[in-house]
């Protein structure tokens, strides 16, 4: 459970980050904390900002102004102490093709001073499905498998803070649902764990709070259930073939013949519904449901609440 | 300094499980040119008294494999490092720069020594050169070594392409290690190429080395073992000096 009254185990303080002597900003003064044992998401369109930041927490760059804290300690002055305390999958699939998956892990263990970290190597490769894979040369696994590989990488040295971009990019079902169950459980075991993902049902259903980066900034910040409830709560889906009226299809998510449309309240449904029977909009398989998250994402990015 | 051991173990282990290619083959170029070179040239070349010209290459080759197997581990290592992007791995760890050059360096020591150790081996086979003190055989081969592996983590850290390195060990390195005495002595050379050859760091590296086995050698050991240690201490300063500032590796 999050502890919000321990110090921040992240912490974020007008971060910017410039290129090009300040002619394009990455971010922009980027504020914010995630308290320990929380399991934050971090969302944003392409080109938001989100792995520069993760970047900047991690060391991988720096930052033009600001300052980065990882539990407590600054992650310029205080690097050593930042980086044990970090646990990062990167986003791009790499690996060393020199080594086996076990002298890969060894080898990740020994950078962080750990030695002699067999047994809870050996419980890495059992949640993440690599048992019989530990032998294997880095080379010879799948994708999906070096993707495992990767946040075992990331979780060798016991950090207390796991920091996941785009885990799940181009991976199968089922190391999503491995690869949940045990982030999930290590953060019930109070591991705090900020995610990036462009699947938004997955934030939805894991993450207690959600901060959208927009431009570098920061456009919404709140609890996930807040979030989805402060925003249109109501959704409109149905099939058409005809053109929509322009103060309807401003507002449509269209995708092929299936039309969304959020509505605030019964009022809004019953007026669009009237405006499409007014121009004579034929419609079929009509659903009102609840809004999700990626409707409340688009809804943010759309500028409304910008 | 922990992890420093294990950077450094795991660029020994790089190199070692394909030493089919990193360690026998500069073995076996080393002896094609003692072949080549001691065989054409044995009976028209005489550089010291009491030294065949065979014995007399043995101590070059050997350095000459030293110093190009030094650099081409570190500068390998990094390079590949960044363009795969496994880095990554290195970078998010809490290792200092100096952990970093001194596991870098270091492996690339190990490796200059193994196949100086091997070209060593095979070479005194053919004309055994002697052994007058150890010391500076020693001194010079493991400071050659860092020198170089010094120079190629600086060369790893600024090539951005496989193609620039190249250009940096063929353009740079490969003319200054051939123009230092590997295949002749100095004072055989026009009075203008001498001087040059004096402004070549890599001509203290040999002659240093030389005067190990035969005792003798063109300028005394200690101007040598100066310009070698200060060329090492700049260098090392440089290459340290980059990792803090994570030059081209951090964003």
């Amino acid at each position: 459970m999050p502890n919000a009254a321990a110090p921040p185990a992240i912490s974020f303080e007008n971060v910017k980050k410039t290129y090009r002597g300040g002619q394009v900003k990455a971010l922009d003064g980027v504020s914010f904390d995630i308290h320990a044992g929380e399991f934050f998401g971090l969302l944003g369109p392409n080109g938001a900002g989100k792995t520069t930041l993760i970047s900047v927490l991690a060391g991988l760059a720096k930052a033009t102004e600001g300052r980065v804290r990882v539990m407590g300690h600054d992650v310029v002055d205080d690097y050593a102490a930042a980086r044990k305390a970090l646990g990062v999958v990167p986003q791009e699939l790499v690996f060393d093709p020199f080594f086996s998956v076990r002298e890969s892990l060894r080898i990740q263990s020994g950078y962080f001073g750990v030695h002699g970290n067999d047994a809870w190597i050996d419980e890495l490769l059992h949640n993440l499905g690599l048992t019989d894979k530990a032998n294997a040369n880095m080379r010879q696994l799948s994708g999906g498998m070096k993707r495992r590989v990767l946040v075992a990488q990331a979780l060798v040295h016991r950090p207390p803070v796991i920091v996941l971009d785009e885990p799940t990019a181009g991976v199968d079902v089922e190391l999503r649902q491995t690869l949940w169950q045990f982030i999930a459980r290590l953060n019930k075991e109070g591991h705090t764990v900020l995610l990036t993902t462009h699947y938004l049902e997955e934030a939805e259903a894991l993450c207690q709070r959600i901060g959208m980066l927009k431009a570098g900034r920061i456009v919404a910040l709140d609890r996930t259930s807040q979030l989805l409830a402060g925003t249109a709560s109501t959704m409109l889906r149905f099939k058409t073939d005809a053109v929509l009226p322009p103060d309807i299809a401003a507002r449509a998510r269209v995708t092929g013949r299936i039309v969304q449309v959020t509505a605030h309240d019964a009022n809004e449904v019953e007026s669009t519904l009237a405006a499409l029977r007014q121009v004579g909009c034929p419609i079929e398989d009509l659903e009102i449901g609840r809004a999700d998250l990626e409707d409340v994402f688009l809804e943010i990015m759309q500028g409304e609440h910008a | 300094m922990n992890g420093a051991s294990t950077l450094f173990k795991k660029e020994v282990l790089r190199f070692w499980k394909v030493a089919f290619q990193t360690v026998c083959a500069p073995v076996l170029t080393a002896v094609m040119y003692l072949l080549v070179f001691g065989h054409t040239l044995e009976d028209h070349v005489k550089v010291y008294d009491s030294v065949g010209y065979t014995q007399f290459l043995i101590p070059g080759l050997v350095m000459m494999s030293v110093l190009q197997n030094a650099f081409a581990n570190s500068s390998s290592s990094l390079i590949q490092s960044k363009i795969t992007g496994n880095l990554v791995f290195l970078l998010l760890t809490p290792l200092s720069p100096l952990a970093w050059f001194v596991a870098y360096v270091g492996a690339a020591i190990v490796r200059g020594l193994a196949v100086g150790a091997g070209v060593l081996l095979v070479t005194a086979w053919f004309a055994p050169p002697g052994l007058d003190n150890i010391l500076w055989v020693l001194l010079f081969t493991v400071l050659g070594a860092g020198l170089m592996g010094t120079l190629g983590l600086i060369a790893g850290l600024w090539a951005e392409k496989f193609d620039q390195l190249a250009a940096f060990q063929n353009f740079i390195i490969m003319p200054m290690t051939f123009l230092s005495g590997v295949f002749y002595s100095v004072h055989s050379l026009p009075g203008v190429w001498q001087g040059v050859s004096h402004l070549n760091p890599f001509f203290y590296m040999i002659d240093g080395f030389r005067r190990g086995f035969f005792g003798v050698s063109d300028v005394s050991p200690w101007l040598s073992l100066g310009v070698v240690a200060s060329s090492f201490a700049v260098t090392a300063g440089l290459a340290l000096s980059l990792l803090k500032r994570g030059y081209k590796i951090r964003s």
